[in-house]
């Protein structure tokens, strides 16, 4: 391999710089037609869309437009909500989630999520982590204990609990214990991770952590993220959908959406004029 | 889609410092395009006050274009542009660069025409010369009205002129080198003339690079270092 002055490798003269193209990525989630009812009203409006595998894709769009009721379709979350209907195709790695066949449990344990405030258990940090496994019916301690330091160190953590696995999650700080909820949604080594605002109650030096930590993630999980921070979309993502009440106003490369977006409501959007 | 209106942000305050970047940068046109015909008629009339005012405007063209580049910094930092807004501040960061960059090549024709004022010129080459100059600076002036109306189309135009301009620029050059083999002691006039249609043609490139920049502005498009029929292409393309 050349190299340039400075020790530079030559390949720096023609790396690309542009996005990956959404065809010619693996798919893990694939909506079509989507749409969803809560009663008489209509919250999602025949949504169609591909989720690359090992991409981050974040949802934009105001409040109501319907981007967590959207996350929540991908495990069957909105199963729980009373009056709910769902017409529409969800599939996940090609098989529908919503056919006889799947076991709902299942499907949640191979799309895990993580909710705007840390909903850790009133427990030890170990045993929050290890709570699916034990779930599961893992009880080995050696199989336990290995998990679990895995999973923290997934999510960043380790490091700052190594000592004090067996306090209370309690004495974490926020940004601690949204990490710890996220280290409990690794341990059970789901496929999918979704992530509704995980990092919308954390200052600013938390978010980052929590930024980078999906940024190492994604190597290992197709991660899906609802944000209201459009900046936080526009660092964390691959890419990014928009939405609008109800609709899938339009999805593409992150890099493609913040610069140039195609259509005048996401623009309108995103440099925050009147829609 | 439409073209985004500046003044449609929710905060006034982000419309206002948009607004402003882009009076600014048509303020600093202004500036350079009467620079630019100050140059030409200190150099075609010989006339030393002229030029010496080409020399001192420099100065408050480059505070400009250092006022401006800072104004974008603060957008960068304190809002974080996006889509259209993103790319008019990109669009102002190079064409303030470009802009200044004529400014320099008009006091090199105000040197140039110091000199050439002291030694005496040469009448013909100068009439060429002038007529050139006519045509650089009808095409600066287009290029800051497709920057004043977000206008693609005439974008095109310019970058179209340019390429005439090039033309001019090669018979100026092969006229002179005719001339100074006929008369080697006309060579230092001669190459005095010669640098100031250099001049212009770079000018002519700087106008064409500002509307490179408006079509990215307007289409979202880089079509810098391509043909004239990609950027054709591009500025038709709804």
């Amino acid at each position: 391999m050349a190299t340039l002055t400075h020790g530079l490798d030559a390949s720096i003269l023609n790396r690309s710089t542009q996005p990956a193209k959404l065809a010619d990525l693996h798919k893990s989630i694939e909506v079509s037609n989507l749409n969803l009812y809560y009663g008489s009203k209509q919250a999602l409006k025949n949504v169609n869309m591909v989720l690359p595998r090992h991409r981050v894709s974040a949802f934009i769009g105001p409040s109501g437009c319907g981007k967590s009721t959207l996350l929540r379709c991908f495990n069957r979350m909105n199963d729980l909500v009373d009056g709910v209907r769902i017409e529409g195709k969800i599939a996940l790695e090609g098989q529908d989630i919503h056919a006889r066949s799947v076991n709902v449990a299942d499907l949640r344990q191979r799309v895990g999520m993580v909710f705007q405030k840390p909903n850790h258990f009133p427990k030890s940090i170990y045993e929050n982590v290890a709570y699916g496994l034990r779930i599961q019916g893992v009880s080995k301690r050696r199989v336990l204990d290995e998990a679990v330091e895995n999973a923290l160190r997934g999510s960043a953590l380790l490091d700052e609990v190594k000592e004090r696995l067996h306090e209370n999650a309690l004495s974490l700080s926020g940004g601690q214990q949204q990490r710890l909820v996220i280290a409990r949604a690794i341990a059970i080594e789901p496929e999918v991770l979704l992530l509704d605002e995980p990092a919308s109650a954390l200052d600013p030096l938390s978010t980052l952590k929590i930024e980078e930590l999906i940024y190492e993630l994604k190597s290992k999980y197709t991660i899906v993220i609802v944000t209201h921070n459009m900046q936080q979309a526009a660092r964390v993502s691959d890419f990014t959908a928009f939405m609008y009440l109800g609709e899938l106003i339009e999805f593409d490369a992150t890099a493609t959406l913040f610069t140039n977006p195609k259509k005048k409501q996401t623009e309108d959007y995103i440099t925050g004029r009147y829609g | 889609m439409d073209k985004p209106s500046i003044s449609a942000h929710i905060s006034h305050q982000y419309n206002a410092e948009l607004e402003d970047i882009r009076s600014r940068v048509l303020a600093m046109g202004g500036l350079v395009e009467q620079q630019l015909a100050h140059a030409l008629i200190a150099l075609v009339d010989s006339d030393i006050a002229m030029a010496e005012r080409v020399l001192a405007t420099d100065y408050q063209v480059n505070a400009m274009e250092v006022a401006i580049d800072e104004e974008c910094t603060q957008i960068i930092a304190r809002r974080q542009p996006t889509a259209s807004d993103l790319r008019l501040i990109m669009a102002v960061i190079k064409t303030i660069t470009d802009l200044e960059r004529i400014g320099d090549e008009a006091e090199r024709i105000g040197r140039m025409a110091l000199q050439l004022s002291k030694v005496g010129t040469l009448k013909k080459q100068c009439m060429e010369l002038e007529n050139m100059g006519a045509q650089v600076k009808k095409i600066l002036h287009d290029s800051l009205d497709c920057f004043a109306r977000n206008d693609p189309q005439a974008a095109l135009q310019v970058a179209r002129t340019d390429l005439q301009i090039d033309r001019q620029y090669e018979s100026i050059m092969r006229q002179l080198i005719t001339f100074m083999m006929e008369d080697p002691r006309s060579i230092p006039r001669a190459l005095d003339v010669i640098w100031s249609a250099r001049a212009l043609e770079r000018i002519g490139d700087r106008a064409r690079n500002i509307c490179e920049y408006v079509i990215y502005l307007v289409k979202g498009k880089d079509v810098r270092h391509t043909s004239l029929e990609q950027i054709e292409q591009e500025t038709l393309r709804s």
